[in-house]
């Protein structure tokens, strides 16, 4: 209870809503690990309430409106890390360069999640079931983490390192996430138990085909079986240079999950996962392909 | 911890509070306004039954802080019915077609169903079916809640038709316009 008895549940933090990006890296250079920066908190919030984690300071980012933004130039597309997922899923720019990121924002919790839950805060999560992240992943899709030392850029393959684990440091904000025009043809497929739930597996696939419809490249990332989201690299170099109309979908989904080594909890246990990885796998990659080739 | 001064509009009035940083947008609204129209069940943003418009845009009041309101405009339940008590046209559906029972989800679906019909208001009935599920009731089954948005959408479509034929060629110049920014939009990527 708060000192006027008001109900209450996460324990004391301070807090500081910055209205710039410099303001907010002085605050976490300040702070260290005992800060912690609040995005959308559709994550946050519940884990402080529920008192799974507890920080000294709070930085609310939700004050930056430099961080929001969709802006497309040269083959690339750049997503502040504070732009909201419903703003992202009504992008006439997402749409056209980067369908996968459209879609995937369809499946991202419940339309009241997105009027407030942010691609930055999403991807910093690093939920392994998440969409973002498996769709940065799958795009290759480049990370901007700042700090007061500087501003770096990881690739996302790089990003993940485990479930709700990164490679940025405890003083560094995500700032940016690039995407490159992946327009020819994708599609996202996940499974779980209610829409809007994470997802018990999920995967992604990007293709781009040549002149002659033989596959120049195909991307395919699969999510919520492991610790993070992962690439199946094996497939996907089998897969390069087949004319588009000898590769059969199912048995690129199979080679994704040959010998992939998927989490057991108490939604469902690895065999599963593998399983329903694979089938998914196998429809992604068809519809990517049906639509590279017909549009 | 110290506390912050809050500034912000809750169902169209100015109120100004202080308050803890930790305390959510849902407790605020409960116990410090005594707004107990907006419902909690799980706290942890599952359930939808605190579903609050901040800004118009339909969002979880468990999962923010009070303290991010500053500045905002808060309408809860209480804040969509008109001054002279009548009901909204979704609360009027929502009773006429059994849209509850107990009626502890209720809040939360008649929030989040003014706010979907407000964005769209020629939503399928696969799409409503997707709206409303971020929230969860646990007696009705569903099906009086579908129907009750669902009817919403139709007397409202009933009722802007009839507008429609008088408002024809002012609609008609409007359309031309937005074809043209269309093109203007497509010529911009295509230049990029």
């Amino acid at each position: 209870m708060t000192a006027e008895g008001l109900l209450v549940k996460a324990a004391p933090f301070e807090y500081h809503a910055p209205e710039t990006l410099d303001e907010a890296l002085a605050l976490l250079a300040e702070f260290g690990d005992e800060a912690k920066v609040l995005a959308g908190g559709q994550s946050l919030v519940p884990i402080l309430a529920l008192r799974l984690s507890r920080f000294e300071h709070l930085i609310d980012l939700n004050r930056i409106p430099a961080l929001r933004y969709v802006a497309a130039a040269d083959g690339v597309t750049r997503v502040g890390a504070m732009t909201i997922q419903a703003a992202i899923g009504r992008s006439e720019e997402v749409r056209r360069r980067v369908p996968l990121l459209a879609d995937a924002t369809a499946r991202i919790g419940h339309f009241q999640i997105r009027n407030r839950g942010t691609i930055g805060g999403s991807v910093s999560h690093a939920d392994p079931a998440a969409e973002y992240p498996a769709v940065a992943v799958t795009l290759d899709a480049e990370i901007d983490l700042a700090s007061v030392r500087g501003t770096r850029t990881v690739s996302a393959a790089d990003f993940f390192t485990g479930p709700l684990m990164t490679t940025a440091e405890p003083d560094e904000i995500l700032t940016e996430i690039r995407f490159g025009n992946h327009v020819q043809g994708s599609a996202i497929a996940e499974m779980a138990r209610r829409h809007g739930d994470f997802a018990l597996a999920g995967a992604a696939c990007a293709v781009e085909l040549d002149a002659a419809e033989r596959v120049r490249t195909l991307r395919l990332g699969l999510f919520g079986v492991g610790s993070a989201p992962v690439r199946a690299r094996a497939a996907e170099r089998a897969a390069s240079g087949v004319a588009a109309g000898d590769l059969d979908p199912v048995a690129v989904g199979q080679a994704a999950v040959a010998g992939l080594s998927c989490v057991s909890d108490v939604h469902a246990d690895a065999g599963y996962r593998q399983r329903v990885a694979g089938h998914l796998a196998g429809q992604v990659v068809a519809r990517a392909l049906q639509e590279a080739r017909h549009g | 911890m110290a506390e912050h001064r809050l500034e912000a509009t809750v169902n169209g009035r100015e109120v100004t509070a202080m308050v803890e940083p930790r305390l959510t947008l849902a407790d605020f609204l409960r116990e410090k306004l005594r707004l107990t129209g907006t419902h909690l069940g799980c706290e942890h943003g599952v359930c939808g039954a605190c579903t609050v418009l901040v800004d118009g845009a339909a969002i979880r009041s468990c999962l923010a802080f009070a303290i991010q309101m500053q500045g905002c405009s808060i309408t809860t339940v209480e804040g969509l019915t008109p001054d002279s008590g009548e009901l909204t046209d979704v609360q009027a559906a929502f009773r006429a077609e059994h849209g509850l029972q107990c009626g502890f989800c209720t809040p939360g679906f008649v929030v989040s169903a003014t706010a979907l019909l407000a964005e769209r208001p020629d939503l399928t009935a696969a799409e409503v079916r997707e709206g409303l599920s971020g929230n969860l009731c646990r007696c009705t089954g569903y099906q009086g809640i579908v129907r009750a948005v669902q009817s919403v959408i139709r007397s409202r479509q009933a009722a802007s038709s009839g507008q429609q034929a008088e408002a024809g060629a002012a609609q008609a110049a409007g359309t031309t316009q937005e074809a043209e920014a269309g093109a203007a939009r497509a010529a911009g990527v295509a230049g990029s």
